[in-house]
């Protein structure tokens, strides 16, 4: 295995004298082969540290058709088209199953490792997507914050640029921080067009004194581009020969397409086993918003969602670091109990949150809400989705969940985790 | 030297060229301005681009289709929609009266629907054309409300009396006309009621009322009592104050300052000057407040390429088939392809365009504009002409002195961080 020039210690103390600009661009990009790097250079005995993965469903996923209470007449008399038969779910339990296009999770829950949170949602809900989908993001619904609470994290603890990740172009709210900000990796090799050289876009990356914020973002793009590029010449190789073939399942998409749910979960997974010390993935499955026809949108998204997710714990489940990985899956808000007359739903409250991984204690957690004792047409909200990250908080990234929840928030952290 | 004429004319249209921000400072700011935001005549430049003839909808008057000829069908809306998109794109470069042309793009923005859910490319035309031939924004809401292309991509056409979808009600009240906040849960259910009965014909290539499926009850909304309809609750929702200050907040989003929000006082101000969306630019460019905006605006990809285009004299029409295949796919890469935005919510804006991701998409893009440019480019003052940059800061301009060639300085100026800022 030839040595890379650029050591993983070298390569931090470059990232920590980049920081101020990484966090100047926000949205600073650093590549996955530079990742990668960052974990193949770790002494062979580095304490690994537990991940995170959200996963985000964009759209406002129907909880009530993703948890079924198959039992309660309530649910098949207020959605004769939509309701699910009782021996078309998968039993969890006498009253509630997976919607059918789940069995994945399903065998999941069988092994003990997937914990459904039931009626999770906050005070004063708001239907509007891109409100409420800022306030799960923010852990904050009584006033819009520009931090999301991975994002006060990362200020917190001081974090490395590559603390937090996002496959995706655009950084979501949830990894802002005030000081610092999640990563967003392309996944493309740099591929710069003929006669334009490395050293000209390097020089055009550099910040010019007393330049606007803005123009000195847009300079600090190019620097996180080449960034990845001078790293991924020697990894490449490097990773290649290395154990696992990582490399070997890099995708092909290029950089800005938005890739989909199993090839952002193909990604996290090739950073956990090269050893990257990327604590927190942000991944995420668009499309949700199904108003009309729902049942098939939605099976078809459940379907995608359930194959990514037991492909990716099972994988994990090969590797030392891989056990060490927690997945939550959630969405803005559940759907109004009652369909509407074109088979769909329509933008409602609380919803189930999954919390999946071998670190996990398996089991239902809270209370499944009533579907007679409403709030106006809306199921009640039986726990603060702030309890599930302050579990998360605590648990898996061993940090005070009152200190990154939110101004004024005491939580009470769901025993999601085991303890032995 | 800046007399903001330069800040005008970027910020009003997609880009200036440099023999149309030499005249404005020839004439001064205020006659640069009221010709901005009233052209007179027809729109010379625009009448090169003409719009594609794309008939009927291609289902229309079918019925029973196999497989195969929905296959068929399906192939032929993506070419069609293909064409619509080159069309525009086309227009934007060519257009004369640009402030007129940017706001049909922001308003695009503003009541987002995407061909990708629409499918129909003759109803995405059909609402394209509504929004550039309304008068103000009363008139344009009136036939957003029962659009078809936003019916259709917010399910409003299925939105009926036994059990009304609250899809495009929430929408109306957030996003389109009165701004997140302006009305209760309550309110938005009762205009879903409103909202019944409006279906789309592919046939007629538009929407068509259907009475029985609306529900003519009495509805409450926003502490009034009636039996509502699309229309008078359209005009319900005009009437309320929130409505002209949320569109003049849309507008300094998008022309002044998409991080700092906008004062007070220039808000009254344009949203006395609603509904005209003409009038409210026009306040909002006479402002101090516009003036302190300069250098803080992220260029969106659409309004980079077509400004691009428009300052190295290349008109798109002119490019090679495959070159504007190409370009469609760069911009849907960078995340903005006109008729299909991400979402309802429109384009994001400011530093989320900025990740390395992008600026990969970009300089491959700049290379694809930079090879079919002939007019010769010497020397970074020249660039910086043509380009309208009022200055590179030294470490640009040490870049652009030390290129090689004419297609290197141009690829490196079309992504420099002072290009792309305005």
């Amino acid at each position: 295995m030839t040595m890379d020039p650029w050591t993983r210690r070298r390569f931090l103390r470059a990232s920590g004298v980049a920081a101020g600009a990484a966090i100047a661009a926000g949205a600073g990009g650093i590549g996955l082969a530079e990742l990668l790097r960052t974990g193949a250079d770790a002494p062979a005995d580095a304490p690994q540290t537990n991940k995170l993965v959200l996963v985000t469903l964009y759209g406002g996923n129907d909880g009530l058709n993703t948890v079924v209470p198959y039992t309660d007449p309530a649910y098949h008399s207020a959605r004769p088209e939509l309701a699910y038969a009782p021996e078309k779910v998968l039993h969890l339990d006498d009253t509630l199953g997976l919607n059918p296009t789940l069995p994945g999770l399903r065998r999941l829950w069988d092994e003990k490792q997937l914990a459904v949170v039931l009626g999770v949602g906050y005070p004063m809900p708001d239907r509007s997507h891109f409100r409420s989908m800022d306030i799960w993001q923010t852990a904050s619904p009584q006033a819009a914050v520009p931090t999301g609470w991975v994002g006060r994290w990362l200020d917190g603890t001081k974090a490395a640029p590559e603390a937090a990740v996002s496959f995706e172009p655009v950084l979501p709210p949830v990894l802002a921080g005030e000081t610092r900000a999640g990563a967003c990796v392309g996944v493309g090799g740099l591929d710069l067009p003929p006669g334009v050289s490395v050293e000209s876009v390097a020089a055009l990356g550099e910040v010019a004194e007393g330049e606007p914020e803005m123009q000195a973002r847009a300079a600090g793009t190019y620097r996180d581009l080449l960034r990845v590029e001078r790293l991924v010449r020697g990894a490449e190789q490097h990773h290649a020969a290395g154990p696992g073939g990582a490399a070997e399942e890099l995708p092909t998409t290029g950089p800005g397409s938005r890739s989909v749910l199993e090839t952002q979960l193909a990604l996290v997974a090739s950073c956990v086993e090269a050893g990257v010390p990327t604590q927190v993935y942000s991944v995420s499955l668009d499309g949700f918003d199904t108003h009309a026809h729902a049942l098939v949108g939605q099976e078809s998204l459940l379907r995608r969602l359930d194959r990514a997710l037991s492909a990716f714990l099972d994988r994990m489940a090969r590797t030392e670091a891989g056990r060490r990985v927690t997945v939550v899956v959630y969405s803005e808000f559940g759907r109004r109990v009652r369909a509407n007359a074109s088979q769909g739903t329509d933008h409602g409250t609380a919803g189930p949150v999954f919390v999946l991984g071998p670190q996990v204690d398996g089991g239902f957690f809270g209370e499944q809400p009533s579907l007679t004792d409403l709030d106006d047409g809306d199921l009640k909200a039986t726990v603060d989705f702030r309890d599930v990250f302050g579990a998360v908080l605590a648990s898996v990234l061993h940090a005070d969940p009152d200190r990154y929840l939110g101004a004024g928030y005491r939580s009470t952290p769901l025993p999601l985790f085991r303890t032995d | 030297m800046s007399d903001g004429t330069g800040l005008l004319l970027r910020r009003a249209g997609f880009g200036p060229t440099a023999a149309e921000i030499a005249a404005a400072r020839q004439a001064g700011y205020a006659p640069t301005l009221a010709a901005l935001v009233a052209p007179r005549g027809p729109d010379v430049g625009a009448a090169s681009a003409t719009v594609p003839d794309l008939g009927d909808d291609v289902y229309a008057g079918t019925r029973d289709l196999t497989y195969d000829e929905k296959v068929k069908l399906e192939a032929l809306r993506t070419i069609q929609t293909e064409q619509l998109t080159q069309w525009w794109l086309s227009r934007m470069v060519v257009a004369s009266h640009q402030c007129l042309e940017k706001l049909v793009f922001f308003w695009h923005g503003h009541w987002a629907t995407s061909v990708k859910k629409v499918r129909s490319p003759q109803l995405m035309l059909k609402q394209h054309r509504a929004l550039r031939n309304a008068t103000d924004f009363r008139a344009m809401a009136r036939s957003m409300v029962v659009d078809a292309a936003l019916n259709l991509y917010l399910d409003g056409h299925l939105n009926v009396k036994a059990a009304p979808n609250e899809n495009l009600a929430r929408e109306l009240f957030e996003l389109f006309v009165l701004g997140h906040g302006q009305y209760t849960e309550n309110d938005i259910k009762e205009a879903g009621r409103a909202l019944t009965g409006w279906r789309f014909s592919l046939t007629r290539g538009a929407s068509v009322f259907d009475p029985a499926a609306h529900d003519a009850g009495h509805k409450t909304i926003l502490g009034r009592t009636e039996r509502f309809t699309a229309h008078s609750l359209v005009e319900l929702l005009l009437q309320r104050e929130a409505c002209p200050r949320f569109i003049a907040s849309r507008l300094w989003f998008r022309y002044g300052s998409s991080t700092s929000p906008i004062p007070e006082p220039l808000r009254e101000k344009m949203a006395q000057a609603f509904p005209v969306a003409m009038e409210m630019l026009r306040v909002l460019f006479s402002d101090e407040a516009f003036h302190a905006t300069a250098g803080t605006l992220v260029k969106q990809p659409v309004e980079w390429f077509v400004g691009a285009l428009r300052q190295l004299g290349l008109r798109p029409a002119a490019l090679p088939a495959e070159t504007r295949a190409a370009i469609l796919r760069d911009l849907d890469n960078l995340g903005q392809l006109p008729f299909a935005p991400p979402n309802v919510g429109g384009w994001p804006a400011g530093g989320t365009w900025l990740t390395s991701a992008a600026a990969q998409v970009r300089l491959r893009l700049a290379g694809r504009i930079a090879d079919h440019v002939s007019a010769p480019v010497r020397t970074p003052e020249e660039l910086a002409y043509l380009l309208c940059v009022e200055k590179w800061t030294n470490r640009t301009y040490a870049v652009l002195r030390d290129s090689q060639d004419q297609r290197q300085l141009l690829i490196l100026g079309l992504v420099s961080p002072e290009y792309l800022v305005s």
